[in-house]
């Protein structure tokens, strides 16, 4: 199996969308094109229930073939890279179970086989997460509910180019803010192998009441299929991969 | 199709498996943790701990890292692998686990107050040989913290219980808790390394003095310094603790042989500190500031208290018998 590279938008958000089209069809659309969107909604400290709108995280992710996640701003760096290793895990476990169907004929997966052949199966998709290419775009929300989050956002993106550096394969990254000040999205940070110099990335903050996350999440699928025909991607048309609630 | 998040049994469950067709009745949990649920059960008659995954890789790849221990040979490293197999659930789901030898013993911070200071070193000692073991086998333990090790007694014996977070040296480490990681404090990368070990070793030791833990501040590696330097209780450790934390050893080998020759080379000094701390009175809040060391912990041991009496009583003797052999003169 030829290794590619893994296409990942992390949306980062407090609440829902509110202008233009519905975030989940733009992230059917981006997993179409190969790219997954994982999604982490952010809850005020002392906030005990999920607030409404939140919802729409879970959603997005499903729709999007990745992950999601609700947690509290203090535990959002373990949860940054813990969302961002599963689903990457996840898709390479797609890639896996299609060939598997391949060779095994239809309806087989690896949960079909017994527990001493998943071991196996279970090397290699680990083989591949170790040492395959990562592409992460990164979007977060920045309207004025998110303000006295940022801080913690940006600690935690740090903390996810240290645990994603230290594996073997290349990674870049790349930061994007919604709303943007004319755009749907500002570009914060270019194509970059390490977060290292993110200290003042989050300038000053476009407060209003507008969150336009699906044209948001369009504008960051185009980041992707501007350079397609550059990079190799990893296919995978229409995998069925597992959409489990993590 | 697995979204058992907390799988929760009640005890009299039957788990049989579906290919191995082996089953175990469930007694009670044992504890939960990110990737599964651990529970005790039996197994005709015999004591097992179960572990259910939240998702059926995260048991496949546990269940490949405790093979992958069973191969060190000669060296008990994990608990023992005794099963692997999927529960099918009255709606059709199933669930990954598996069954390993259930270890009883006590925590490591319970021991080290009951039994005393002086535990510390020759536990350290025994943990390092294992890690020791285990690098040159070309594998990091990662995710080594208090909750993963335990005390089995006697002969006292440090053993580790999670496995999930055991990497192959040189990869990315696969799980961690922040007290414990290196590249949480800044001190280092997140690469498995042995020295990504030892510096977890170095905060499990450190954590005994802080049982509550401590924030790492706007200067994490000056808070880390500090609360080295005002550990009493480990005053013996603190420069091997220095050097632990700033990756400074080769191996594991490297710093057993400081433990192991701090241990041997003062032991006056070592009682005495160790005496001290136990002489304290037991405290709730372990206050830093004030230079008298606490211990942050519930009761000392009787035994200990016994023999503290016995030579007391022995030196009050003897300087009667010699005021009386003076007089005689």
């Amino acid at each position: 199996m030829n290794k590619g590279t893994l296409k990942q938008i992390l949306l980062i958000t407090d609440g829902c969308s509110n202008q233009g089209e519905d975030p989940a069809a733009v992230a059917t659309l981006a997993y179409q094109q190969g790219v997954t969107v994982n999604v982490i909604g952010i809850l005020e400290d002392q906030q005990s229930e999920q607030p409404e709108g939140l919802e729409e995280v879970e959603e997005i992710a499903m729709s999007g073939g990745g992950v999601s996640q609700i947690v509290y701003a203090k535990s959002l760096s373990q949860t940054v890279q813990m969302v961002t290793k599963q689903a990457m895990t996840q898709t390479l476990q797609g890639v896996v179970n299609q060939e598997l169907q391949q060779i095994l004929g239809a309806k087989q997966e690896m949960e079909d086989l017994p527990p001493e052949k998943r071991g196996e199966i279970m090397e290699v998709v680990e083989d591949l997460g170790e040492t395959c290419d990562l592409e992460v775009l990164v979007l977060v929300d920045t309207s004025a509910s998110m303000h006295n989050k940022l801080p913690t956002v940006q600690d935690s993106l740090f903390d996810l180019s240290l645990s994603l550096n230290a594996r073997m394969g290349k990674n870049r990254f790349s930061i994007y803010t919604f709303p943007g000040k004319r755009k749907e999205m500002d570009k914060i940070m270019d194509w970059t192998p390490k977060l290292d110099s993110i200290s003042s990335v989050f300038p000053k903050l476009t407060s209003g009441g507008i969150t336009p996350t699906g044209p948001a999440l369009r504008e960051a699928m185009q980041q992707f299929t501007k350079k397609r025909s550059l990079r190799n991607l990893i296919g995978r048309e229409d995998t069925d991969v597992e959409e489990s609630g993590y | 199709m697995w979204k058992s998040q907390g799988i929760n049994l009640s005890p009299g469950t039957v788990i049989k498996g579906k290919w191995h067709y082996r089953s175990y009745t469930i007694v009670k949990k044992l504890g939960s943790g990110a990737m599964g649920t651990v529970y005790l059960a039996t197994d005709h008659g015999q004591s097992v701990a179960i572990k259910f995954g939240h998702n059926s890789s995260s048991i496949t790849t546990e269940v490949n890292v405790l093979r992958t221990l069973q191969k060190v040979q000669d060296h008990k490293l994990g608990p023992s692998l005794l099963d692997v197999d999927d529960w099918v659930l009255k709606d059709g789901s199933q669930v990954s686990f598996y069954v390993m030898e259930y270890l009883k013993g006590k925590e490591l911070n319970r021991f080290v107050q009951e039994h005393g200071f002086e535990w510390v070193g020759i536990l350290a000692i025994q943990l390092l040989e294992d890690l020791e073991h285990l690098h040159q086998f070309g594998w990091v333990f990662g995710d080594l913290k208090t909750d993963n090790l335990l005390v089995t007694f006697p002969p006292a014996r440090l053993r580790w219980l999670d496995v999930g977070g055991t990497t192959q040296v040189g990869r990315a480490i696969k799980e961690y808790t922040e007290f414990y990681d290196r590249g949480y404090w800044g001190m280092g990368s997140r690469k498995a390394d042995p020295q990504y070990d030892l510096f977890a070793f170095a905060m499990v030791i450190l954590q005994i003095e802080y049982p509550s833990r401590f924030e790492r501040g706007s200067h994490p590696e000056r808070t880390l310094f500090m609360k080295v330097k005002q550990a009493n209780n480990l005053a013996p450790y603190q420069d091997i603790l220095r050097k632990a934390l700033r990756s400074e050893y080769n191996s594991a080998a490297e710093m057993k042989d400081e433990v192991t020759s701090m241990l041997l080379a003062s032991p006056t000094q070592r009682t005495r500190n160790t005496r001290a701390a136990r002489k304290q009175k037991p405290s709730v809040q372990p206050s830093r500031k004030k230079p008298p060391a606490t211990v942050p912990s519930s009761s000392s041991s009787k035994s200990a208290q016994r023999w503290e009496i016995v030579g007391i009583v022995m030196t009050v003797c003897l300087f009667y018998m010699m005021y009386v052999v003076m007089q005689w003169i």
